[in-house]
């Protein structure tokens, strides 16, 4: 495979260059914009396999830079932003990003989200969609729609597993309350974020060995969901 | 005897000063009549202080078409006159707005005595120049001797004719420099004979007669010897500057007794003139007995006039209540050491006097050491006929009631006619005479009475049914049944006046004592004026506004009565405006800007006037008596100072405000500086080490080195977070995103985010399955639990174990976590979560920030955070969340 292409959209020089060290470092190949203009232009032209967005951007706000991204293009967005924004990154999940990092973030954390996305983007690409996943003791069957633990089976509800299914498909990335919402009880249901809380409280008991200190279904407050992948 | 001048005479003349220095001078060019040459002499002054580089406008000068005058006006700036069009005519007036904008160093206006045209801001061109000084402009200005107020009876006494221009003395007293214009009379007249005197066309024959020889010589006298009495006056007030004693007789103070006579005012002028003389302080009392209750509205306007009068010429006044005048007067004379008493001569007629005893005697008889001068009343010219006039509704219910009453007391003497004597039948009849006088006036009493009469003669007297009398000693029974009839009416009636004047008096100290006691527990602006304006409006009966400055200066409607038709329009804002720059009252029924629709009285306070009250009562003339004036000036003066006090406690709060938010500020910032440069230094230390030693350091130390600068980053990250997060919920901008949330699921999101900080700890979780859900903000609770977790972490040794427990009762969840670290020091559990407090501020390792966030965000929430140390050791934070109903069932089957 040849060298992933970024794109990274932010305006700070420090920012750009650490990246830039670290991301060269580990194989990818790195264009830079510093304001929201050149950026739509650097992904127009480079082709990207993914972007990195800062929504804070001098020229123009991050969410328009994925809406204008979005008219022609589904490459995978990794938003930065500050933490006590969720609001925004609610906003720019919903509006087509695929992830985020919080600042100020560790390499490691944000290598670990680029790689989800590219995974993603690759199963996108036409390459087979896997049906079953695994993380840790967990395994579940699309197939099949198996779900065991340590190698047990375990018995889901229908939404259960339907909400399950969902954090599945998207595994490793984060899902907004209002998508999953939308996924498993319909879009009538997206201001309904309490059913969430019930279901995922089940799942929980029913596939984490503390629920209190859950290892793969993680909460991001004010903003979804994540199940780990890795 | 010290020559030391008296500290506080010493401090009066020094205010004085001052005050004389922030107002303009006023000169005065004095004359015994028209035609001496003042507005000459004045326009000559002007050009040499012109030639003295001076800044000098000719405010309005009447040439009267003289040649000379008009040539001395023509080398001087003329301030355009104002046009005024009144009944066809145009009058030129004095340009006050023009002038005090132009604002020359000096300024001319000729005939201080004239009154100007109606809708002009002032009724006299005096008060025009008084605003004019009051602006710190200086005046040149010309008068007639007949003009001076307390001169005007005399002027009118010696020439026959009654001046009706007159300047207030205190005016003129007020003049820093008075020239006197004199020219002997022959030449006058010589003048006059060549026409060089204005005389106006339609006055011919009168203004001849004004000018006889013997006529200027008398005014001429007067106005030397005014001037002459000026002269000693300044020579007076040297010799007190100067402190040169001399025996003064004690403080004399003039007492004077008016009334509705038409001849008080002469008595007001002669002790005007008196106390002058005394140096001595007057008062003018008025004194309101139970008979002057019942005079008409005409005597009722002229007392009014007469006190205006008096307040006019510098003197105080009082209006008392008694029995009698003699009482009243003597008693308040006693009471405040009055040392001359001043009445006018008699005019009841001389058998009244005998029969009923004059003032006179009774204020001699009665006063002791007080001195009693009687002032001669003959020769005064009549007053001018009083402009307004009202004529109370006749009172027809009264008079129907009347008839009545004496159609019943017929029916009811006819039933007693077969039994009783006819004098005992006239008894019922004065009953309903009685009943009559206690419900109605004079008029309908008067009515009853005759009716009475008549009835009586008609019905009961042989022969009956006829007005014919057989018995002439009936008409003897008719004089005493009438006379006596209109005797207990009129005592009546004079009860019932009285009873209702005392219950008036009694309801207004009622309401102005019950708005003070409100007005004190009455917290804030807008609050204090709308119980102030309710009291006003019940007890004067009227519309009001209350106009306050806002922070521009500007006034702005604050409250008014709900009516709310006293719309506050431009015109009324411009009066409004002038009393509060002036500090005095203007509008409806005061010689200032009378034109306006409502009368304005400033809102005076101890620091100052603090806006203006506007009044229309319901009556317009509500208002003219003095004493109701003064009732209301006490009602605004109250409202005043309650509004100052207001203020005074806005100021002082916001001071405090500003001192703790000082406080606070320094405090962050020794903190802040002190816990920003910590991390700093170190991360600034370990990678300039590695860049400058790379090499030579060995894989642990670098490796050491970096670690150290990730962890302060960390630290520093979470001390500019918490500052953020402080400063967000300090200001307002954080508000709660309250959804239904698991509690079991905020724990699992926070522990996450210490990723591997807990290894090697025991932590506990104890959540029950059935806890319910809570309506919270998700994020701020993570905060919270972030905050407490990283407590522990801090202030734990490694490896110690953790609880976090949750239970719920049915107000609330209550969240715990508990350490087994050292504790709090006793005493320390409240303040821990207070801002910026350390338990060791030594150690450096926070802000003191977390906890007071953590206190912020629950108590957001209606929920309540405290600490409590173990006894097994360790200390458990605990907060608690209100649960407020159940979240909404979940509907969708899930089969």
């Amino acid at each position: 495979m040849a060298e992933p292409v970024v794109v990274v959209i932010e305006d700070e020089p420090q920012i750009r260059r650490f990246l830039r060290a670290a991301l060269t470092g580990q194989g990818y190949r790195l264009f830079e914009a510093g304001t929201g203009e050149d950026g739509l232009i650097e992904a127009a032209s480079r082709q990207p396999d993914l972007v990195i967005l800062d929504l804070g951007l001098p020229d123009m706000d991050g969410l328009a830079v994925i809406k204008r991204l979005r008219e022609w293009s589904a490459v995978p967005v990794i938003v930065l932003s500050a933490r006590g924004q969720e609001r925004d990154k609610v906003a720019a999940l919903d509006g087509g990003a695929d992830d985020y990092v919080g600042k100020p973030f560790a390499v490691g954390e944000l290598l670990a989200r680029m790689r989800v996305a590219l995974r993603h983007r690759a199963q996108l690409g036409g390459e087979s969609v896997e049906s079953t996943f695994t993380v840790g003791d967990l395994h579940v069957d699309l197939g099949r729609r198996r779900v065991l633990l340590g190698g047990a089976e375990v018995h889901l509800s229908p939404i259960e597993y339907r909400l399950l299914a969902t954090l599945v498909r998207y595994a490793g990335r984060v899902v907004t309350h209002r998508q999953l919402l939308r996924e498993v009880w319909g879009p009538n249901a997206e201001a309904q974020s309490h059913y969430l809380r019930v279901y995922m409280t089940h799942l929980r008991r029913k596939l984490e060995p503390d629920p209190a200190r859950p290892r793969y279904l993680l909460t991001e407050p004010g903003v979804g969901y994540r199940l780990l992948a890795e | 005897m010290s020559t030391r001048p008296d500290p506080d005479a010493l401090l009066a003349r020094v205010q004085e000063e001052e005050a004389r220095q922030r107002r303009g001078k006023l000169k005065v060019f004095f004359g015994a009549t028209a035609g001496v040459g003042k507005t000459y002499a004045m326009l000559r002054a002007a050009h040499e202080q012109r030639a003295n580089g001076v800044d000098v406008v000719a405010g309005f000068v009447q040439t009267h078409g003289r040649a000379e005058t008009d040539a001395l006006v023509q080398g001087l700036e003329i301030l355009p006159p104002r046009l005024v069009e009144y009944r066809g005519a145009t009058l030129r007036e004095l340009d006050l707005d023009a002038a005090l904008t132009r604002r020359p160093t000096l300024i001319l206006v000729d005939e201080l005595a004239h009154t100007n045209a109606p809708g002009s801001r002032h009724a006299k061109r005096w008060q025009d120049v008084v605003e004019l000084l009051d602006a710190g402009i200086n005046v040149d200005t010309t008068v007639n001797v007949q003009h001076v107020d307390s001169l005007n009876d005399v002027v009118a006494k010696i020439t026959g004719i009654v001046v009706r221009e007159t300047v207030p003395d205190s005016v003129l007293e007020r003049a820093d420099e008075v020239e006197l214009i004199d020219l002997p009379p022959d030449d006058l007249l010589q003048r006059l004979k060549e026409g060089k005197v204005y005389v106006p066309d339609q006055a011919q024959e009168a203004i001849r007669n004004f000018f006889r020889k013997g006529n200027l010589i008398a005014l001429r006298e007067l106005a030397l010897r005014s001037t002459a009495q000026r002269v000693d006056e300044q020579m007076r007030v040297y010799r007190r500057e100067h402190a040169i004693e001399e025996i003064w007789p004690t403080a004399e103070r003039l007492l004077v007794c008016v009334g509705p006579s038409p001849y008080s005012a002469r008595v007001i002028r002669a002790a005007k003139r008196l106390a002058e003389r005394l140096d001595a302080e007057w008062i003018v009392a008025y004194v309101e007995t139970p008979a002057s209750l019942r005079s008409p509205v005409e005597a009722r306007d002229r007392v009014v006039q007469n006190l205006r009068l008096a307040e006019q010429l510098g003197g105080t006044t009082v209006t008392l209540t008694g029995q009698t005048m003699s009482e009243a007067i003597l008693a308040y004379a006693h009471d405040r050491n009055v040392t001359k008493i001043l009445v006018g001569k008699p005019s009841r007629p001389l058998w009244k006097r005998i029969l009923v005893g004059s003032i006179v005697d009774a204020l001699v008889e009665g006063s002791g050491d007080i001195d009693v001068f009687v002032v001669s009343s003959e020769h005064e010219a009549a007053p001018p006929a009083p402009v307004r006039r009202r004529r109370p509704e006749p009172d027809w219910r009264g008079y129907v009631e009347a008839s009545v009453v004496v159609t019943v007391a017929t029916v009811v003497a006819w039933a007693m006619f077969p039994v009783f004597e006819l004098a005992n039948l006239i008894m019922t009849y004065l009953l309903g005479v009685v009943l009559v006088a206690t419900r109605h006036g004079q008029g309908p009493s008067l009515f009853a009475s005759i009716l009475s009469v008549a009835a009586f003669d008609f019905f009961f007297v042989p022969p009956m049914f006829t007005f014919a009398v057989s018995d002439s000693q009936y008409l003897v029974t008719f004089l005493v049944m009438l006379v006596v009839a209109l005797v207990i009416s009129g005592l009546t009636i004079r009860l019932r006046t009285q009873a209702e004047a005392a219950r008036e008096r009694e309801q207004r100290t009622a309401a102005l004592y019950a708005m003070s006691r409100e007005l004190a527990s009455t917290r804030g602006v807008e609050p204090l004026l709308t119980t102030a304006v309710r009291h006003i409006a019940e007890v004067f009966r009227g519309e009001i506004v209350v106009l306050l400055p806002d922070p521009g200066g500007r006034l702005t409607l604050r409250g008014g009565s709900s009516s709310g038709a006293l719309a506050v329009e431009s015109a009324e804002l411009a009066v409004a405006r002038w009393v509060f720059d002036h500090g005095q009252p203007a509008g409806l029924g005061t010689a200032t800007l009378p034109g306006a629709s409502a009368l304005y009285l400033p809102l005076g306070a101890s620091r100052g006037p603090v806006g203006v009250l506007g009044i229309r009562p319901a009556d317009p003339h509500a208002l003219d008596a003095p004493e109701q004036l003064h009732q209301l000036e006490t009602f605004a003066n109250q409202t005043a100072l309650a509004i100052e006090r207001a203020h005074l406690a806005d100021e002082a709060h916001s001071a405090e405000v500003r001192v703790e938010t000082e406080r606070l500020r320094s405090s962050l910032l020794s903190s802040v500086s002190h816990d920003l440069r910590t991390p700093l230094a170190t991360i600034t230390g370990a990678v300039s080490t590695i860049l400058e030693q790379g090499p030579r350091l060995d894989e642990r130390t670098r490796q050491e080195l970096l670690e150290s600068a990730r962890d302060e980053a960390e630290r520093l990250n979470r001390l500019v977070q918490n500052l953020l997060d402080m400063t967000r919920l300090e200001s307002g901008a954080v508000q709660l995103r309250t959804e239904w949330h698991s509690v079991e699921e905020v724990v699992g999101a926070a522990l996450n985010r210490f990723g591997t900080r807990f290894a090697g700890r025991r932590v506990t979780t104890r959540i029950p399955p059935d806890l319910p859900l809570v309506a919270m903000d998700d994020v701020l609770i993570e905060q919270v639990l972030v905050n407490l977790l990283d407590n522990v972490l801090k202030y734990t040794p490694p490896g110690s174990p953790i609880d976090i427990m949750a239970t719920a009762s049915d107000q609330a969840v209550t969240v715990e976590i508990a350490d087994r670290g050292p504790g709090l020091p006793p005493g320390t559990e409240a303040k821990v979560f207070e801002k910026f407090y350390r338990v060791r501020p030594a150690d450096g390792r926070g802000a003191g920030l977390g906890l007071a966030i953590c206190q912020a965000i629950v108590r957001a929430h209606g929920g309540r955070i405290w600490a409590q140390n173990l006894p097994e050791g360790g200390v458990a934070f605990l907060f608690t969340l209100p649960i407020t109903g159940a979240p909404p069932a979940v509907v969708t089957p899930d089969g």
